[in-house]
């Protein structure tokens, strides 16, 4: 028995996003006294597949098979369940990333497992079962699940744990499962907006309201995020007048987003806002009226006019950077 | 076209969220419930393709009899038929099994839920219905278009979005974009109370999972202001206080 960790390569690339996973699995094969065996699929160089022995994968089985070019779920889902029956796994973890959340339910079925989707924190252990730390209520409260059954599944919350050097020597093997499952889903393109921090994985967070006024402002987002290598996110009414693509909106309908540092400049606070950046570890707010709801979730925030407040504070990152 | 849409009923988005029973139960005392903000959006994105005698839609609910004003709502917004699963909705699992079971003796082309419920915010059903059916899935798509057998879908992905072309039958998880939700005009709610209300038993699932208990999180501590004209000082914050920068 060993933790099995599934580990998504970006264009033959590991994120940050997967060593934090590759980390958290660890802790648990720590926890339940057992080694960590990690699952890449697809073309992944083996230098980079040996970066995952320093957060303490031992083993490394290695698919790639033209059949699984590309992510389609059921296929990669039945390449995870084999790999885990084969390595004998009860316990299964993936990153609750886009394509995380459309394999771990799957995985979790196909092995019947219980699932915990969106971990936050180390699960407890109590007896054969495992009690999981999740987001509920759009980040309104935290439930805590007791998986029951023999088999387990979790997915884990980009940017909830943190990175734990544990340096192994990682045994690399070819892994080739049998895909009998056909179902048809094609690939047809693939469309990434730019090559920008992606919002999902970003440690910073810069983000703009209805308080900008209009898109010729956004320079101002822009190069605050620039010179604090952070990504760019907007409020739901910004992306609806298509002054910024819809992925970029966060918020209850839009992504949920835990950066270390979520920086929200004209934008009031709303409730359905909240829910999509509440976890961040620190808020900073910046808005004309004292009065804004969002100041009551803030770490820190300044009163002031958009427009005066940010090229000042784009100067000081960038002489605190410079010193 | 036949198409079935999955509908929760949850909490409205402003509900303050509390617990009893020593935080082992969501407080539902004075709560109002509505359709989930996604399977709406689904739901809408089903009604205009089935528009003009192109297809009939089917909403499902896994609930007990208190849901019924969330179904009617479905119904009023001009779902063609309704069928609620008469069963405490206990976790995911057990209702992707009812979804799956109903949706296999009734051969649907298309099936859509939410891409979450904002309650247990799981992303679980679509995926567990589409392994139980043995059919495709796609958790959270951007946009839907049907041509013969075939669903046109963008699926998100980190920092853009892919493509799809998917043969039916298929489960799709719809997120923002896909429709506009619909407001129920008068001649819906008129017509909704003749539509029919299907109540079907459930199927015995083991339980796999339960929540033990529910934690609020902690609340931040005052806001620090820094004053407008000394950004440095937040700067400085952030870096040896925070330790974000
Ligand atoms: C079902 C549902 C789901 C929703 N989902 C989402 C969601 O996912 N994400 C989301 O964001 N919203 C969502 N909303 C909308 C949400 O309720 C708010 O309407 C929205 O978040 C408001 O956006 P805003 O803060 O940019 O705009 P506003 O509320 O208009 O706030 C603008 C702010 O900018 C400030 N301001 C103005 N000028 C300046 C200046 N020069 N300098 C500094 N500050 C200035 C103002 O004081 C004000 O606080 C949802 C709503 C519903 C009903
Ligand atoms: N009790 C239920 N009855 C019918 N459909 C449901 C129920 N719970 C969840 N769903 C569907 O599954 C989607 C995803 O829910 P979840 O996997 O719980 O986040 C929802 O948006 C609904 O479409």
């Amino acid at each position: 028995m060993s933790v099995l960790v599934y580990v998504e390569n970006t264009a033959g690339e590991f994120k940050k996003s997967v060593f934090e996973v590759v980390s958290y699995a660890k802790a648990i094969a720590g926890l339940l006294n057992t080694d960590l065996t990690a699952i890449s699929i697809g073309t992944v160089d083996p230098s980079n597949l040996n970066l995952l022995g320093q957060y303490g994968a031992s083993k490394i089985l290695n698919v790639n098979s033209d059949q699984l070019k590309s992510f389609v779920s059921h296929s990669y889902a039945s390449v995870i369940a084999s790999a885990a029956k084969s390595e004998n796994s009860a316990v299964v973890i993936l990153s609750n990333s886009f394509s995380g959340k459309g394999l771990a339910p799957r995985v979790a079925a196909k092995l019947e497992a219980a699932f915990a989707p969106g971990a936050v924190a180390l699960p407890e252990i109590s007896g054969n079962n495992l009690i999981v730390k999740r987001v509920a209520f759009s980040s309104k409260a935290f439930a805590f699940t007791e998986l029951k059954a023999a088999n387990k599944v979790l997915s884990l919350t980009p940017n909830s744990f943190e990175l734990k050097v544990d340096q192994v020597q990682p045994e690399i093997i070819d892994f080739d499962p049998q895909l009998t499952n056909d179902l048809n889903t094609i690939i047809k393109d693939i469309v990434r907006s730019t090559d920008k921090v992606s919002l999902a994985d970003a440690e910073i967070v810069v983000s703009g309201g209805r308080g900008l006024k209009g898109p010729e402002n956004w320079g101002l987002i822009e190069e605050l995020a620039d010179a604090l290598g952070a990504a760019t996110a907007c409020s739901k009414p910004i992306s609806d007048a298509g002054w910024r693509p819809h992925e970029e909106h966060v918020g209850q309908t839009g992504i949920s987003v835990q950066p270390n540092l979520y920086i929200a400049i004209g934008i009031s606070g709303a409730i359905q806002h909240l829910a999509g950046v509440s976890a961040s570890k620190t808020i900073v707010v910046i808005n004309k009226d004292p009065e804004a709801p969002f100041f009551k979730v803030a770490d820190y925030g300044i009163v002031g006019d958009a427009f005066e407040v940010v090229p000042q504070l784009i100067a000081a990152i960038k002489s605190y950077k410079a010193g | 076209m036949k198409i079935l849409v999955c509908i929760s009923s949850v909490p409205d988005t402003t509900t303050k969220i509390t617990f009893t029973n020593d935080n082992a139960q969501f407080n539902s005392t004075g709560v109002q419930f509505i359709v989930n903000p996604y399977d709406e959006i689904a739901l809408a994105r089903a009604i205009e393709l089935s528009e003009g005698g192109k297809g009939t839609v089917t909403v499902i609910n896994v609930g007990e009899a208190e849901t019924d004003p969330t179904i009617r709502k479905a119904l009023a917004t001009g779902a063609d038929d309704a069928v609620r699963v008469n069963a405490k909705p206990r976790d995911a699992w057990f209702v992707a099994h009812q979804i799956a079971k109903y949706a296999k003796e009734n051969n649907f082309d298309l099936i859509l839920t939410g891409r979450e419920s904002i309650d247990y915010n799981g992303t679980q059903v679509a995926g567990f219905v589409g392994e139980l059916m043995n059919i495709p899935s796609v958790s959270i798509a951007k946009k839907i278009e049907v041509q013969d057998q075939t669903a046109l879908v963008d699926r998100e992905v980190e920092g853009g979005k892919e493509v799809l072309s998917i043969s039916l039958p298929c489960i799709i998880g719809v997120a923002e974009g896909v429709a506009e939700s619909r407001i129920p005009n008068m001649r819906g709610i008129m017509s909704a109370r003749t539509k029919p209300l299907q109540v079907i038993e459930a199927v015995e699932v083991a339980e796999l999972s339960s929540v033990t208990k529910f934690e609020t999180p902690q609340p931040r501590g005052e806001v620090t202001l820094i004053a407008a004209n000394e950004p440095e000082k937040l700067v400085e914050l952030l870096h040896s206080k925070s330790h974000v920068i």
